[in-house]
């Protein structure tokens, strides 16, 4: 998980940002490479999902707290009833989505749960 | 700076409206808005119109010329220009019609909202709303946006005492609301249990705590308050007019279960309006899902952070309540047509201070408030409007 950190005000950004919200022009953003555990905040089961991801209802979508600082939205692969606030989680490289049958696979960070 | 009122407002009536086009609906809007004001096409000197996506939903942008050319005054070379702020594009639009009148720029200003959702099918439809979100870090992930706000729901749900029964009252008030609301999209009551049996959408959200894809389309007019009674006996001072912007993402918020920026947008109308909560009898707020409408009433500060759930079940928040909410029925019950809803939550104000609100009329309103959300809450208008 490549993100970025902001060197001015030591505050690190998942999904990376080029521009420091807070320092804005006196920030320097350097490249971060996450260590991609974290800590679920708040989740939801999704039932009726969009086209591309109706297939895999119900998912597990969360948004998680890395130990770094900064929160991110993705899904848990976990079955739904595991899912809780507080479970610590792990990144992992999955497909998230296809443009049909024959179109680009779609890959990116999803989180399965960690001990 | 001048002071600027309400001098007309028109709605069409909200829901699957398959044989208006989106040409149509705006038509209808604009026409019953002069009507109401008395005014002819050629005395408008500018249009802002909100609309969220026609690029998407009708495959049209340019959206500002086309307006003007179908409700005639293209050929005046009226300026026309649309906003679009995702679910708060009426609510932008409003205040900068607000704004071109305030400033001395113009004089009479029409402000419209237009949303043609259903000539999509769903799926493409609740995609289409996805860009209200960030679209790289929510939706391509697979956030749709009822499982935001779900999520906000589950936030809440485990820090404060709010019950799946609680949260349900929401939709049950505005679904009684819209029973009273000719231009509803929903005409029919329901109960707690009508929505604790719908169908689960995104936990702990189901089809009924969610508010519906609908047409529909409203207009207001605006000019200077020391000019309205040239136009109408019943003219409606714009007191306030308010807006604030927030994260895009939900995960960046500062607190997943507070719209920061309906708390900013909200003490700022309060504020600019000289008004406590106590002088305002009642307000629209944005329930795009009944979550939404919890966390509004506490995030413009009508109750106490955690006490919503209770503050609606005790009957607070009902059209005899000590602060009606969504008297109109709200998003749920009288539709969502997205860029219309800022617009048609002013027409709902103004019918109820004028006194024509009918069957859901708040005896001796004097005092409105409209609060218009953008996405999960990275733009709020607020809006305070008083009778003269």
């Amino acid at each position: 998980m490549l993100g970025t950190k902001c060197e001015t005000c030591g505050r690190y950004f998942f999904p990376p940002r080029s521009f420091c919200p807070d320092c804005r022009r006196n920030g320097k953003i350097t490249d971060y490479k996450f260590a991609g555990n974290g800590t679920v905040v708040t989740y939801t089961v999704i039932h009726t999902a969009n086209e591309q991801f109706e297939a895999y209802t119900p998912y597990v979508l969360a948004i998680i707290k890395l130990d770094e600082g900064p929160r991110m939205t993705a899904q848990v692969v976990c079955e739904p009833k595991d899912a809780k606030i507080g479970m610590r989680v792990k990144s992992t490289f999955r497909r998230i989505a296809t443009d049909g049958a024959s179109g680009i696979i779609h890959y990116g960070t999803k989180f399965v749960p960690a001990e | 700076m001048r002071d600027v009122a309400v001098i007309g407002a028109g709605c069409t009536t909200f829901g699957e409206k398959w044989s208006s086009s989106f040409r149509d609906l705006f038509v209808e809007a604009g026409a019953l808005a002069l009507e109401d004001a008395q005014l002819s096409g050629e005395q408008i000197d500018a249009m802002y119109v909100g609309n969220m996506s026609a690029g998407r939903f009708i495959e049209q942008e340019h959206i500002g010329a086309l307006i003007a050319d179908y409700a005639g005054l293209a050929t005046h070379h009226m300026p026309s220009t649309r906003v679009e702020a995702a679910c708060a594009s009426g609510g932008l639009a409003f205040r900068q019609a607000v704004i071109a009148v305030a400033s001395g720029m113009e004089d009479i200003v029409v402000a419209a909202g237009v949303e043609k959702m259903t000539d999509v099918e769903p799926g493409a439809s609740t995609d289409t709303l996805t860009g209200a979100a960030d679209r790289e870090w929510e939706g391509f992930v697979g956030a749709t946006f009822p499982g935001l706000y779900a999520m906000i729901a589950t936030d809440y749900m485990h820090r404060y005492p709010l019950t799946r029964e609680q949260l349900a009252m929401v939709a049950v008030k505005n679904h009684y609301n819209g029973a009273r609301n000719p231009i509803a999209q929903f005409q029919q009551e329901i109960t707690i249990d009508t929505v604790l049996k719908s169908t689960m959408v995104a936990e702990p959200l189901r089809l009924f705590d969610c508010s519906p894809i609908t047409d529909g389309a409203a207009a207001v007019i605006v000019a200077p308050l020391e000019r309205a009674r040239e136009f109408t006996d019943t003219p409606i001072k714009v007191l306030a007019s308010a807006q604030a912007s927030d994260t895009i993402t939900l995960h960046d918020r500062r607190d997943i279960s507070t719209l920061d920026a309906s708390v900013a947008a909200g003490k700022w109308a309060l504020k600019t309006a000289r008004c406590t909560h106590k002088d305002i009898d009642l307000v629209e707020v944005h329930d795009c899902f009944s979550i939404a409408e919890i966390c509004a009433i506490e995030d413009l500060g009508f109750c106490k952070k955690g006490e919503a759930g209770k503050f609606t079940a005790d009957g607070e928040t009902a059209l005899n309540g000590t602060i009606p909410v969504n008297t109109s029925g709200g998003l749920k019950a009288c539709g969502h047509p997205v860029g219309a809803t800022g617009i048609k939550q002013v027409f709902e104000i103004v019918q109820q201070l004028r006194g024509e609100a009918g069957k859901r009329q708040i005896d001796g309103a004097k005092i409105g408030m409209t609060h218009n959300v953008g996405g999960t809450g990275a733009t709020v208008a607020v809006h305070i409007l008083g009778r003269v």
